[in-house]
């Protein structure tokens, strides 16, 4: 217990807030833009890789992981990687039936 | 005797005195003690009626035919059993009791991060409970399905289901809290200079636990809400009729289940891991081996829920892949029994009641590991899937091995909970009853499997009849130990000798505080300077 | 007994179950994989029926509400603890419009006969129930933490007010913010994932 408040709390500013609102808000557009193209399967690729950027964001700047220690961004990375390996794992059955 | 300023030493938590009397002392204290003891109390009742349960089913597989009960009560009593066994009494077991009580002294922290939320648990798990035996009153009377809730016929049953899966749910979100408070728990409050690998085994695996707890739980608690849906509102996600596919349940089931093994016997080495050092009088062998033993259980335990399916119709891949993992799994498994044994070469043993404990339980899990490889295997799967093999295998994990380290943790850290000791005469014969009855039980099952005998009936072909004989029997034997162990176990806290505040000779830092402890166990932090299992002074 | 108090706990706590709710949506988002696999042809034809327009406007409001809410927490570390405040409001007002928008979506599918366990949507084929049934499911079990998120919140402002939350405490608004960020996040894969499927 040695330290009793956030260590050396990091402040955002609003100006980050309002950039990354910004991006995200673009992302968007681009994503319901995208479904009006025919890019085939590559449609879903993108979608997905456009919601994983979103939530990138999201996590990094409004959910300040950027800023964090670092031990907060190793614990989601380890539980997204356990959830896509349980979606992996569960497809080897479906992909091969 | 720790000592306040004024010379008179503190109450300890049995006596303290808080704004409440009587029961409400209990049920609405936050000392992670008393809620530990709740949690005990709790747990042994329905251990009690699961036993009972069990017993009544051994009965009537004495003789082939209908001894006592027909099929459809034969049902809903192993349904019964299972629900209660594993969500009532396995899986909160070890964590929830010995983890409330030991685990904040072990690693120096007057209690844990949420002691309210530590309390709510308790609370939400008895809602749990409630919900769960609200089944056997209303509607259709208890569930048939088995424990497993196995799509379709969980929603196409008669029986009353939903009160039995709500209440699943709602055990699921009191182990879910309990494991995060002691994630919290262990990051933030051990006391100052025990660092990740100075700290005890029991803690390490119940931080294996809690993480598996907290990211294997949900999956089960949305699989049965998807179930309540089903049921309700008729959605198809595992109805064949309407595209849904009911092979996809049981791997949402068992992507909890199987990890669950894991929250059962993880905590049971932890508990292994304290015990054998303390009669050993030397330090563990391989601390770290065993540390990173733990962590790689938990993980690999999460993808190995296919091996439950061999026999449902997965595509070949997904068999071969989830028959490997499962054999890799059962590496950091072995690396556990090694260090074990290595641990007693040598070692001048002080032999005593949890030592014996310790050692049946490594033969128990040894016999339960080993079967489950046969089990693992593809080809043999196949011959003694659905059989009586699989029940003796997994008694003898879950049943041994949480069972066995559960009593070896309550006769080890039993005189620090009470302040007094058993008589160790009569504990000791409580285990070798206990030991035999329990073989008797379940090793026939493996013959019985291996002869073709399904599990999950109420009768079977005469030419297993008597090994059946031998198993009831054996169950009869094995309950009597327990009333021995119970009453022995229940005539000392009553009215044993004093313990000291160290009668084992342990290290760990809850033989440093007095038995019983007082309320925030310490009265100062204590400073970590050696290794957890340092015996060289 | 003296008042511990570890803001450092209380964040991890608030992260390790944000990692369950992860997991309790994992589960829904696995079975949407397997039935989007196996019907592949219903999902599309299925998903065209949702509006995108909607879709898009509630994704934007939600999005808005994330930000609003990050900054309510930068307000209160600096010291404005009104403006902090008013921001909170937006946020559940946001939320608000995001469940009015809701309403409005399911109650036109309800119209329709669109809803889980009517003979309608039963008429149709394996993929549309299917389809259907995990909209409704997702989209639920996300409204319902739309509600809880902004309980959340409300919470957060009564402590505001009482003093139990300012400007050099305000661990349990950041908590309510990341629950709140967490709501987002599930939103913002479900909504390609139901609306623009292609």
């Amino acid at each position: 217990m040695s330290e009793h408040h956030n260590e050396h709390t990091h402040i955002t500013p609003f100006k980050t807030h309002l950039l990354i609102l910004g991006a995200l808000i673009v992302l968007t557009i681009v994503t319901v833009a995208i479904t009006w193209t025919n890019l085939g399967v590559w449609n879903t690729t993108a979608a997905m890789v456009i919601a994983g950027l979103k939530g990138t964001l999201v996590l990094f700047y409004f959910m300040h992981l950027k800023f964090d220690q670092k031990i907060y961004r190793v614990m989601v990375l380890l539980v997204l990687a356990v959830f896509a390996a349980v979606l992996i794992l569960t497809f080897f059955d479906y992909l091969n039936r | 005797m720790p000592e306040n300023t004024h010379g008179h030493p503190e109450p300890s938590y049995l006596e303290y005195q808080g704004k409440h009397k009587g029961l409400k002392a209990w049920i609405f204290s936050t000392d992670h003690k008393r809620i530990g003891l709740l949690y005990l109390y709790t747990i042994l009742t329905f251990f009690g009626i699961g036993l009972l349960i069990g017993l009544l089913m051994k009965l009537e597989l004495i003789a082939p035919g209908q001894t006592i009960m027909g099929p459809d009560t034969y049902n809903r009593f192993f349904t019964l059993h299972g629900v209660i066994m594993i969500f009532v009494v396995v899986i909160p077991g070890l964590p929830a009791v010995f983890g409330n009580f030991v685990m904040p002294i072990q690693i120096g922290a007057p209690d844990v991060a949420f002691p309210r939320l530590n309390l709510l648990s308790w609370w939400i798990y008895i809602l749990g409970i409630l919900l769960v035996l609200s089944s056997l009153l209303t509607g259709g009377g208890a569930p048939d399905t088995g424990w497993t809730f196995y799509a379709p016929y969980s929603f196409e049953t008669g029986t009353n289901m939903l009160p039995a899966v709500l209440g699943a749910f709602t055990l699921g979100f009191s182990s879910i809290l309990t494991g995060l408070n002691f994630i919290v728990t262990i990051h933030r409050m051990r006391a100052p200079g025990m660092s990740w690998f100075k700290m005890p085994l029991f803690p390490w695996a119940l931080y294996g636990t809690g993480w598996i707890q907290l990211l294997a739980t949900p999956v089960v608690g949305i699989t049965l809400l998807m179930i309540v849906a089903e049921r309700t509102l008729g959605i198809g996600f595992f109805d064949p009729d309407l595209g849904g596919d009911p092979i996809l349940y049981q791997h949402l089931f068992w992507i909890y289940s199987h990890p669950a093994v894991y929250i059962m016997i993880l905590p049971a080495m932890g508990a292994i891991s304290e015990i054998l050092p303390a009669f050993a009088r030397k330090t563990i062998f391989g601390y770290r081996a065993i540390v990173i033993s733990t962590l790689m259980i938990a993980f690999v335990g999460y993808f190995v829920w296919g091996h439950h399916m061999f026999t449902s119709g997965m595509s070949g891949t997904a068999l071969y892949t989830f028959s490997l993992l499962t054999f890799i799994v059962a590496i950091p498994s072995a690396i556990k029994v090694f260090n074990w044994i290595s641990t007693l070469h040598k070692a001048s043993i002080n032999v005593q009641t949890p030592f014996y404990w310790a050692i049946s339980f490594i033969f128990v899990f040894m016999v339960g590991g080993l079967t489950g490889l046969i089990l693992g295997s593809l080809a043999t799967d196949v011959h003694v899937h659905d059989t009586a093999f699989v029940v003796g295998h997994f008694h003898y994990i879950v049943f041994g091995g949480t069972g066995f380290a559960f009593l070896g943790a309550m006769h080890y850290w039993f005189p620090k909970i009470y302040g007094r000791m058993y008589n160790a005469r009569r504990a000791n014969l409580g285990w070798l009853i206990f030991f035999i009855g329990f073989n008797a039980l379940y090793s026939p099952m493996f013959y019985l499997g291996v002869a073709g005998m399904a599990r999950r009936y109420y009768d079977y072909l005469p030419e297993f009849h008597s090994g059946n004989i031998i198993s009831s029997i054996g169950a009869y034997v094995m309950a009597t130990g327990l009333v021995i162990i119970v009453v022995n176990l229940i005539l000392g806290a009553r009215r044993g000798e004093k313990a000291e505040a160290n009668p084992w000779g342990g290290k760990t830092l809850e033989w440093s505080v007095p038995s019983p402890p007082p309320l925030e166990n310490f009265e100062k932090i204590p400073v970590v300077t050696r290794e957890p299992y340092d015996y060289s002074a | 007994m003296h008042e511990h108090r570890d803001d450092t706990a209380s964040k991890i706590g608030m992260w390790l179950f944000i990692f369950t709710e992860i997991l309790l949506f994992g589960g829904l988002f696995i079975v949407y994989a397997v039935y989007r696999y196996r019907n592949p042809v219903a999902f599309h034809l299925a998903g065209e029926e949702l509006n995108v327009i909607i879709g898009a406007i509630n994704t934007v409001v939600l999005l808005v509400s994330s930000a609003t809410i990050a900054m309510a927490i930068t307000a209160m570390q600096q010291g404005k603890r009104r403006l902090s405040v008013r921001l909170l409001w937006v946020t559940i007002l946001l939320a608000a419009v995001f469940m009015v928008n809701k309403y409005f979506e399911w109650g036109a599918k309800f119209e329709h006969g669109l809803y889980p366990g009517s003979d309608f949507l039963y008429s149709l084929s394996q993929g549309d129930v299917l389809f259907f049934g995990l909209y409704f499911a997702m989209t639920g079990l996300h409204a319902l933490h739309i509600i809880v998120g902004a309980v959340f919140i409300l919470f957060v402002i009564a402590y505001i007010r009482k003093g139990k939350v300012h400007e050099t405490r305000w661990q349990l608004l950041e908590n309510a913010g990341l629950y709140w960020h967490l709501v987002d996040l599930i939103w913002i894969f479900l909504f390609p994932l139901f609306y623009l499927i292609h």
